[in-house]
């Protein structure tokens, strides 16, 4: 069976994977970041081909359209636009989701075309900070080391990363080697005790913001040592002011020590150090660390950013972003914006950096922008302040969205949608971490009327005149553009070059096996690099809002396991589902009066939002943690970003989506319940509702509201009535507890439960009752109790891939497994993806008295 | 000691006989209304369906209440107590001498005053003579009107169904058996008989029986007329107490008893349903059988001997559908409901401040015992709320 090699959709890892026709998914082995393991979303993927609630046919004001009326309105909009405002007034807002071959497009439609800056990325939120510590560390955006640093590394130091839930698959390359070296050690830089701190050698819970503390502290402890540099600006480096990083003096004495004497140093760094108010900063503190030690570029060695989306470093290739201009040409040098100029037959050329994301919303949130054009994301859930993105998506009068899925908050808002190709159908390529540039390659067919983005800007810049500039016959012809723009004024000090590309055939562009940049002749891939660098002089910063009395608790966010952004992919699979079904907010029990279970509101004042409140000992004091993912679709008022500030760096325009002083309050309802159906029936169910697919058909909804519960029930129930119906219904006004299923023919319909606290009945049993096609006499009678009266108690799902609850893990450890493989090999658990392996060692190193109990 | 027994129903049958046993040298004499023999009246509706004949009902053979040292005396009414004499006077004028005596005389069927209501055809449902009227005009293919939807009015209507009439219930509420069902359940079990040909006119008040020499219809206060070729009267019973208000004992709705089951005079007891305990009249057949074994024991000298009532039961199987209900279901109280609309499956709990207080089962019944018990015990439910209605099988086990 022939098998489609192509790339994952999801993190910045960039593994291969090979889909066989029937859309089976499994690693490549042969691509050079995974050697054939994936992540439990990777493997999942297989499940998410068939997506409902695509977007098919272009729609203008509500009404499906032509795909000619539908390009004419978009060139309209932005030539009025122009027209009104100048280039200043359209902007694009692009995502890491698309292809380097969609991105360059985008970036040559906005500052060739409409000649403006205002193109951003989503990248902004992601690793904005790591580009612009790298260009100010080496002058130009490039990450020096290649994943078998990570393996090669005596000391890992990973900063602000939770790897195992994040870049799982990286992960396990570590864990791998650790295992054959145990000699190897690993550092956790972190607020939270993370997944990842099981199986690391250290955690160091550095207070919110301290990251740069640390690393000026450590600075100077190398200083101190001995070591030096004559790379320029270490003197103001020395003398930049350190600021409290909050880790014990032992603790940090330990770190500096093993720093200080392993020459095979790498430091990771991700997100929780780039969506800071100091990100930049903290890249350019990391990175100094390991210029003066001497590290970069080195096997094993080296400052290491891992980017979030699997083609965040291609957008930056193309310079895709509003301080960026193509190829790595820099604004700054006027050879090189004419050379570009010239390339592109653009005589107005943008003309210098455009608004960043942050400030592009508050330019339309002012009625500054008349025209926007965002395609493969959803910034009306992911940018902090939310609620003013919303506002300022809404006052856009030509709003465009490009997606694939109906499915974003953002789409519902536009006046133009046009319907995207989605993974698995679009052709092209992406960058991975390591800048090993590989091809996603399409396997489906285009379904309804989608396009690949590159033709929708192509035939809109034709609209606007510029035909002959985006003549392209397909991804490869835009690639060899691309190519091409890397040589365009050279020579110059430069490390990104793709001149060994420019001349790809569209055969070998159909075949290209990955390959590392910077490519100077065809065939020959990059390795390492070690550029010249000078050290930056980063004063620590707090940062931007402090907690005070009325919000005096840190909120922090982040990423779960087994979701990606905002779930309009994963958020389909059950069993991505099934880790981590509800919002929840974390926080440490002392810090909070309010019970575990019950809804709680963050509050900031920018915002709140309203979240399962589980208390968790491996929080820091005075934080809490909130998943970023969920969004109106999902959980309309968990959105997490509504509460999150806007604050951002002042280098990078990253904002500060990982501190956002916040207070916890109760979010007082008056009903709790679920809904379980074989439909999904939105998420304006309740005024607190979080949906989840629990398999089969069956969605289910975790509800609750202020009304009477009484009064919700018979609402609720209307919406289940069907001329077939048949009910078995629970009614205890006075206890405000009101239950109900349907079923037709005996074959369960809906279940709906309704109850004064959130203590209701598991939903699995249940769930699992969905299945059968018919509801026994036994099973029937305790439907409304919720629970089979001889079944086994409910336990969460550990291992995705196999299925592995924690009890099931109890059991083999009670039984006398002792390590991880005797785990597996008595469950499975752990033996697939691996992603749930730090959670299996959390339990092995409980003591089996302190395993929870079998109820 | 002579003891006379006035009424051979089950309460007074049961005390005879106990007494008989349980009080060496006592003279017991049974004295039977009726001319039949001790039978059991709860099974009246299997003669009336043909699932038993006479003799199947008979509870207490002559020779075996002879051999318990009863004295049954058949036929027997009483017309006057006096009590100065410790006497009562027979409707045949025989004066027979107590020491002690037992009022269990049972209650009435209530006739409504309507017009017609005395035509030949028009006939209560309490004995064994009203249902050998019954059977001897219940023609197949007959109709019949059974005015009164309570537990006797359908067991009627569904014997008569049996007997192949064609059975119009007229009740005057929205649903029938309303003390021992809840509008749900009651709907549920008009449903079911509906579905065995008996019709319902409810609500509906009967305004006049019509017919000329013999019933003829029943005409309705919405004017609508049923006709009928029998009409049966089930709505309600009245204690028999006037026999004790005419002795000059207190009466209330019924004969006025102690915890002992002592009237006011202490020679004399009443007890099943002629009897009122503490404000209230029983209607059924356990309640009145304990009653009778408190009086026993208060004779026999027993001074513990208390009658405490527990929560009433009744159940009913009509149609293949059990239906069980206890306690109090009419009161003020919280619900708590369980409906399936599938199975014909159906329960309502009664509770009032943290305690189950009353019960309706419908379908399934397996549970009235559990009900029963948490009903009589007290017990706080609070902490089983969420799971009580599912019945004992859900329930924890005690530790």
């Amino acid at each position: 069976m022939t098998e489609t090699r192509t790339t994952c959709p999801y993190c910045g890892v960039g593994c291969g994977v090979l889909v066989d026709a029937k859309g089976a998914v499994r690693g490549d082995p042969d691509h050079p970041a995974n050697a054939g393991r994936l992540c439990s979303k990777g493997t999942a993927l297989g499940e998410t081909l068939d997506q409902p609630g695509r977007l098919l046919h272009p729609e203008v004001d509500g009404k499906r359209a032509s795909w000619e009326a539908a390009l004419d309105a978009v060139a309209e909009g932005f030539r009025s636009a122009l027209a009104a405002g100048g280039p200043e007034a359209v902007a694009l807002y692009v995502s890491g989701q698309l292809l380097t071959e969609d991105y360059y497009a985008a970036n040559k439609l906005a500052k060739g075309v409409l000649g403006t800056g205002n193109i951003d990325s989503n990248s902004r939120l992601c690793m904005a900070s790591a580009v612009a510590g790298h260009r100010r560390a080496f002058g130009e955006d490039l990450v020096p080391g290649i994943y078998e640093d990570l393996e090669q590394a005596d000391l890992l130091v990973l900063v602000g990363s939770n790897l195992a839930w994040c870049h799982p698959v990286l992960h396990q390359r570590v864990l791998a080697a650790k295992a054959a070296r145990p000699a190897m050690r690993i550092v956790v830089v972190d607020p939270r005790r993370t997944a990842t701190c099981e199986g690391a050698d250290l955690h160091l819970a550095v207070a919110p913001g301290g990251d740069v503390a640390l690393f000026n502290t450590l600075l100077r402890a190398l200083h101190a040592r001995g070591m030096r540099s004559d790379a320029p600006g270490l003197e103001a480096a020395l003398a930049a002011p350190l600021g409290p990083h909050g880790i014990p003096p032992a603790a940090l004495g330990t770190f500096l020590d093993w720093f200080a004497t392993t020459p095979r140093t790498v430091t990771l760094f991700s997100q929780g150090a780039n969506q800071s108010s100091a990100g930049t900063d903290k890249a350019n503190a990391i990175i100094n660390c390991h210029l003066l030690a001497g590290h970069i570029g080195q096997p094993g060695a080296g400052p290491f950013s891992v980017t979030g989306q699997p083609n965040a470093m291609g957008g930056r290739e193309v310079g895709a972003l509003a301080n960026m201009l193509a190829g790595h040409l820099d604004w700054s040098v006027p050879a090189e914006v004419a050379a570009l100029s010239a390339f592109w037959q653009a005589p107005k050329l943008a003309s210098g950096p455009g608004l960043k994301a942050v400030e592009l919303f508050r330019a339309a949130a002012a009625g500054r922008i008349g025209a926007l054009w965002v395609m493969a994301t959803n910034p009306a859930v992911s940018l902090p302040e939310a609620a003013t993105v919303r506002a300022a998506l809404r006052r856009v009068p030509c709003l465009v969205v490009s997606d694939c899925t109906r499915d974003s908050d953002t789409l519902a808002l536009a006046r133009i949608r046009l319907p995207a190709l989605g993974w698995g159908e679009k052709d092209g390529t992406v960058t991975n971490s390591e800048r090993v540039i590989s091809r996603q390659r399409g396997f489906r067919p285009w379904p309804g009327e989608a396009r690949p983005d590159w033709w929708m800007i192509a035939e809109v810049a034709a609209r606007l005149g510029w035909a002959a500039q985006f003549a392209w016959d397909g991804p490869a012809a835009i690639f060899r553009e691309h190519a091409a723009v890397t040589t365009l004024a050279r020579p110059a000090p430069r490390a990104f070059d793709l001149t060994g590309l420019a001349g790809l055939s569209d055969a070998a562009y159909a075949s290209l096996a990955p390959i590392r940049w910077p490519v100077l002749r065809p065939g020959v891939p990059g390795g390492r690099l070690a550029p010249a660098a000078r050290f930056v002089a980063t004063a620590f910063r707090p940062p931007a809002a402090a907690p005070d009395a009325a919000y005096p608790l840190r909120l922090l966010t982040g990423r779960l396991r087994d979701q990606w952004h905002t779930m309009t992919r994963t958020g389909l699979v059950p069993r991505l589902m099934a880790h981590a079904p509800e919002p929840v907010l974390a926080i440490h029990p002392d810090d909070t009066a309010l019970a575990d279970g019950g809804l709680a509101a963050v509050e900031s004042p920018h915002g709140r939002a309203v979240l399962r409140l589980r208390h968790d000992p491996s929080l820091p004091r005075g934080a809490c943690f909130a998943p970023m993912h969920w969004t109106d679709r999902f959980a309309p008022a968990a959105r997490i970003n509504a509460a999150v500030n806007a604050a951002v760096d002042p280098v990078s325009g990253q904002p500060e989506l990982k501190h956002t002083p916040v207070r916890v309050v109760p979010a007082p309802m008056r009903w709790h319940g679920f809904l379980l159906a074989r439909q999904r029936l939105g998420a304006d169910l309740a005024p607190w509702c979080a949906l989840l697919p629990a398999g089969g058909e069956v969605w289910r909804h975790e509800l609750a509201g202020t009304e009477a519960p009484a009064a919700a029930f018979a609402r609720l129930r209307a919406r289940l009535l069907g001329p077939e119906a048949r009910w078995v219904v629970l009614e205890d006004l006075a206890g405000d507890t009101h239950r109900a299923a349907r079923l037709a023919n005996g074959r369960l319909d809906a279940v709906l439960f309704l109850g004064p606290t959130p203590a209701l009945p598991p939903r699995d049993w249940l769930v699992s009752l969905f299945a059968r096609d018919q509801i026994g006499s036994a099973a029937r009678r305790t439907l409304l109790a919720g629970i089979a009266s001889d079944a086994p108690p409910p336990s969460p799902t550990l291992c995705v891939c196999h299925g592995v609850t924690e009890a099931k893990v109890c059991q083999a450890l009670r039984a006398g497994a002792k390590t991880l493989a005797a785990i597996g090999a008595a469950t499975g658990a752990g033996t697939g993806c691996g992603s749930c392996r730090p959670e299996l060692s959390a339990l092995l190193t409980r003591m089996p008295e302190r395993l929870p109990e079998p109820a | 000691m002579r003891v006379l027994v006035i009424g051979a129903g089950p309460a007074g049958t049961r005390c005879a006989t106990r007494l008989a046993a349980r009080v060496p040298g006592a003279e017991v004499t049974l004295l039977g209304a009726e001319a039949a023999l001790p039978y059991d009246r709860v099974r009246l509706s299997q003669l009336l369906t043909g699932e038993s004949d006479i003799p199947g009902l008979i509870t207490h053979e002559l020779a075996a209440l002879a051999a318990a040292g009863v004295r049954f005396r058949p036929g027997t009414a009483v017309a006057a107590i006096d009590r100065a004499a410790r006497a009562v006077r027979t409707a045949r004028g025989e004066v027979l001498a107590y020491d002690r005596l037992v009022l269990a005389l049972g209650s009435s069927a209530l006739r409504l005053p309507l017009p017609g209501g005395d035509l030949p055809g028009v006939l209560a449902y309490r004995d064994l003579d009203d249902v050998r009227a019954m059977l001897r005009l219940a023609a197949p293919g007959g109709r019949a009107v059974v005015i009164g939807g309570g537990l006797l009015g359908l067991e009627a209507a569904v014997g008569l169904a049996a007997r192949g009439q064609r059975v119009t219930v007229v009740h005057a509420l929205d649903w029938p058996m309303e003390r021992q069902l809840d509008r749900v359940a009651g709907g549920l079990l008009a449903g079911r008989l509906g579905g065995r040909g008996i019709a319902f006119a409810m609500p509906a008040k009967t305004m006049a029986i019509e017919g000329t020499g013999q019933v003829e219809a029943v005409r309705l206060d919405d004017g609508r007329a049923l006709p009928a070729d029998l009409v049966v009267q089930a709505v309600g019973v009245r204690p028999n107490a006037a026999l004790a208000a005419a002795a000059g004992l207190p009466v209330g709705r019924g004969i006025v008893v102690d915890d002992a089951m002592r009237t006011a005079d202490p020679a004399i007891y009443a007890i099943g349903e002629c009897a009122e305990h503490a404000g209230r009249t029983i209607g059924l057949v356990a309640p009145a059988l304990q009653q009778a074994e408190v009086a026993v024991q208060s004779i026999a000298g027993e001074a513990a001997a208390r009658w405490r009532p527990a929560a009433d039961a009744a159940a009913l199987k009509v149609s293949g559908t059990a239906v069980w209900s206890a306690g109090d279901i009419a009161g003020e109280a919280e619900a708590i409901t369980l409906h399936d609309d599938d199975a014909e499956h159906y329960r309502r709990l009664f509770l009032r401040e943290d305690r189950l207080v009353g019960c309706v089962l419908y379908g399934d019944t397996a549970d009235a015992g559990y009900y029963l018990d948490l009903i009589g015990s007290g017990r706080p439910v609070a902490p089983i709320r969420h799971s009580l209605v599912f019945g004992a099988a859900l329930q924890p086990v005690a530790a």
